[in-house]
């Protein structure tokens, strides 16, 4: 039972869906804050090989999210600096993160002058609860069969909600997205908030990015994520900023990411490119279906999503 | 104290300060990646420019590589214009290149004139399909244009490994036994070789004049028409132009149809003048969509302003795969590209403020705060 093709593609939604929960909650964080940042696939990627080559020096997984997560959010300075104190036009800013570090950036440039190509990865993240939780019918594999990196990125998901709904400073940040000018005047600091949820939010991306060097693939391959980064910012929208529906929409597209891999080792002989194209078409169809039921009211949007601050000019 | 203000206007010379000064603040920055990973940057950076600009066999191959890029950053910068965000241009390119290539073979028999008429319609017509895709979703339902026609990249580029490795498709050759080993495209017929001319050794070819004229048409049509007026209206405020009575949907279609047609010119370009078969690695190898956006910024979206950027950074590509090693990771290109980017946007601060140095002495703050 724990074999059917329905299961096995369950669990493996789960896996492939982490990578894209860490970094769209990650970018959910930076666009509450009212800062768009289209550099996801370009932060998941240097994360992914900072985290490799930390595992590679270090044998140490724990170390490897570490220096993941502080590669993500180096890379998500950048932009801070560029959107928030330069005001610059953040889609712009946001795309040549993704050119700067992506594949074929600095992240190739990285893992080839670091000569992390083809090994195997020292140490990756296994499944940790004990067996006769794992060989449950259904759940077991589904649920109980998976890494700390699942069960970690589920706290993240409840920390975020706790922060946004419950706390003062998740409120803060949820008014300086909505009106930046209000903010100020509550005396919130807006620079500041917005530099620290871009930043966080590009750890979390990095974080995203080592799901796959160091559990899913697991190896350092230039472009390894094959667009999550856009998926997530996609399922951003997707689930109307809300980190609760945000779970749900990562399962969904990792079941449509893992799908090609489980058919064929099913013996399913569809031409693989066509599986392959499932999670971009998927991501296509998603935001269709919610800019046509949303565009009226924007559903969920920060107000101001994409608009520099200025003191004196609003 | 430094102060940041808005400018009243903006002085002529900026126009060529930005580019320049951003190329210069480009290169510094990737002189310190280069240190900070134990590289000499200044031996890195002689030999770049001496296989981009270093003699005639190595300009002739920086025009190749800036052929496709005059294309793309034509694409970025024509729906940059309106504030539509084509990101799609290598989709859109390899689109072009498939229509392109299936217009060759099938008119394989008629002069050559005709075929490379044909070729080019079909890339253009490849792409602006392919761009619509996006455009309509935008003009109709509002989605989205970045995420949707960045998506359609990746989908091209299966579409493409589709047709060549794991079909009987059209396009590929199916004839010998060593091709049903290691799939490739049927080579085009001679027809659809495109022609090139040497100017004092230097190899132009037709793709690339092509670009000069769709860059000077693009141009009249941007700043001497109606349609270029309208576009830029609608660009700057969309709700000026409404009250107006400037159909905006219409030009959306438009426009991101005439942005994917150059993307997809580009392509056919690089079945007739480069590849002459379909070739889904070698054109998924290099990213030209990505770097035609980074040419459209530096461009400040001037048709003329992108050909002679597109052949600056088709060098800095060409230098790339030649270099190609050991003491030239593979990455530099991109890194160069993004950093070049990222100085354009901070330059772009500029082109809107200045930034002036005033003592807080001669600038009392008013006593009463407003």
């Amino acid at each position: 039972m724990n074999n059917s093709i329905l299961v096995v593609v369950l669990a493996s939604a789960v896996l492939y869906g982490t990578p894209l929960l860490f970094a769209a909650l990650g970018e959910l964080l930076a666009e509450r804050s009212g800062v768009l940042n289209l550099g996801v696939e370009g932060m998941m990627l240097v994360g992914a090989v900072m985290g490799f080559w930390a595992v590679q020096r270090t044998s140490s997984l724990a170390l490897a999210l570490v220096v993941a997560a502080i590669a993500g959010g180096a890379m998500a300075l950048i932009h801070a600096f560029l959107v928030v104190t330069l005001r610059a036009n953040q889609i712009v800013s946001g795309l040549a993160l993704t050119i700067f570090a992506g594949a074929a950036g600095l992240s190739s440039y990285l893992g080839n002058d670091l000569n992390l190509a083809d090994q195997p990865a020292k140490r990756i993240f296994h499944s940790v609860l004990p067996k006769s939780l794992r060989d449950l019918p259904v759940i077991g594999p589904i649920l109980f069969n998976q890494s700390l990196l699942v069960y970690g990125s589920w706290v993240v998901v409840i920390v975020v909600v706790l922060y946004l709904r419950r706390t003062r400073p998740g409120l803060n940040v949820r008014a300086v997205g909505e009106s930046p000018a209000a903010a100020d005047a509550m005396g919130i600091n807006v620079t500041v908030y917005r530099y620290v949820h871009t930043v966080v939010g590009g750890a979390l991306a990095g974080i995203g990015g080592a799901c796959f060097s160091l559990s899913i693939t697991p190896q350092w391959v230039d472009g390894l994520t094959s667009g999550a980064g856009w998926i997530a910012i996609a399922l951003v929208i997707f689930a109307f900023w809300r980190p609760g529906l945000v779970l749900i929409g990562a399962y969904f597209f990792g079941a449509f990411s893992a799908l090609p891999y489980t058919l064929q080792a099913h013996g399913v002989t569809i031409a693989p490119e066509l599986l392959q194209s499932l999670p971009y078409v998927m991501t296509v169809l998603a935001l269709v279906l919610v800019s046509s039921a949303g565009a009226k009211r924007r559903l969920g949007a920060p107000a101001a999503l994409g608009l520099p601050y200025v003191r004196e000019e609003r | 104290m430094i102060r940041i203000e808005r400018r009243l206007e903006q002085p002529g010379w900026l126009n060529v300060a930005v580019p320049v000064g951003s190329l210069v603040l480009a290169f510094g920055l990737s002189a310190l990646v280069l240190v900070a990973t134990g590289h000499d940057p200044l031996q890195t950076f002689r030999r770049l420019i001496h296989a981009a600009f270093g003699g005639q066999a190595q300009l002739t191959e920086t025009v190749v590589s800036a052929t496709p890029l005059a294309f793309t950053g034509l694409c970025a910068a024509v729906a940059f214009r309106m504030q539509l965000f084509n990101i799609g241009g290598e989709g859109q390119l390899y689109m072009g290149a498939i229509a392109a290539a299936a217009a060759a073979l099938l008119l394989h028999s008629l002069p050559m004139a005709i075929v490379i008429a044909a070729m080019v319609l079909a890339g253009a017509a490849g792409g602006g399909l392919y761009a619509l895709v996006p455009g309509f979703l935008r003009a109709f339902l509002k989605t989205n244009e970045i995420i949707t026609s960045l998506m359609l990249n990746y989908a091209a580029a299966l579409i493409l490994n589709y047709l060549i490795f794991d079909s009987q498709s059209y396009w590929r050759d199916t004839t010998t036994a060593e091709a049903k080993v290691f799939p490739q495209g049927k080579m085009l017929p001679d027809s659809a070789a495109w022609p090139s001319w040497t100017l004092h050794g230097l190899g132009l070819p037709l793709g690339f004049l092509l670009a000069i004229g769709l860059a000077a048409t693009l141009w009249f049509l941007f700043s001497r028409t109606r349609f270029g007026f309208e576009v830029k209206v609608i660009g700057d405020s969309p709700r000026a132009a409404t009250y107006a009575g400037m159909r905006t949907r219409r030009k959306i279609l438009a426009v991101m149809a005439l942005s994917g047609a150059v993307a997809g010119v580009g392509g056919a370009s690089q079945d007739g003048d480069f590849r002459h078969l379909l070739d889904p690695r070698g054109l998924q190898q290099a990213g030209y969509g990505y770097a035609g956006i980074v040419i459209a910024a530096l461009a400040r979206y001037n048709p003329f302003a992108v050909v002679l950027i597109a052949f600056l950074l088709g060098g800095v590509q060409n230098a790339g795969f030649t270099l190609q090693g050991a003491d030239f990771p593979s990455g530099l290109v991109g890194v160069m590209q993004g950093l070049i980017l990222f100085s354009a946007l901070g330059c772009e601060l500029l082109v809107r403020y200045r930034i002036r140095l005033a003592s807080r002495a001669r600038r009392p703050v008013p006593e009463a705060a407003t």
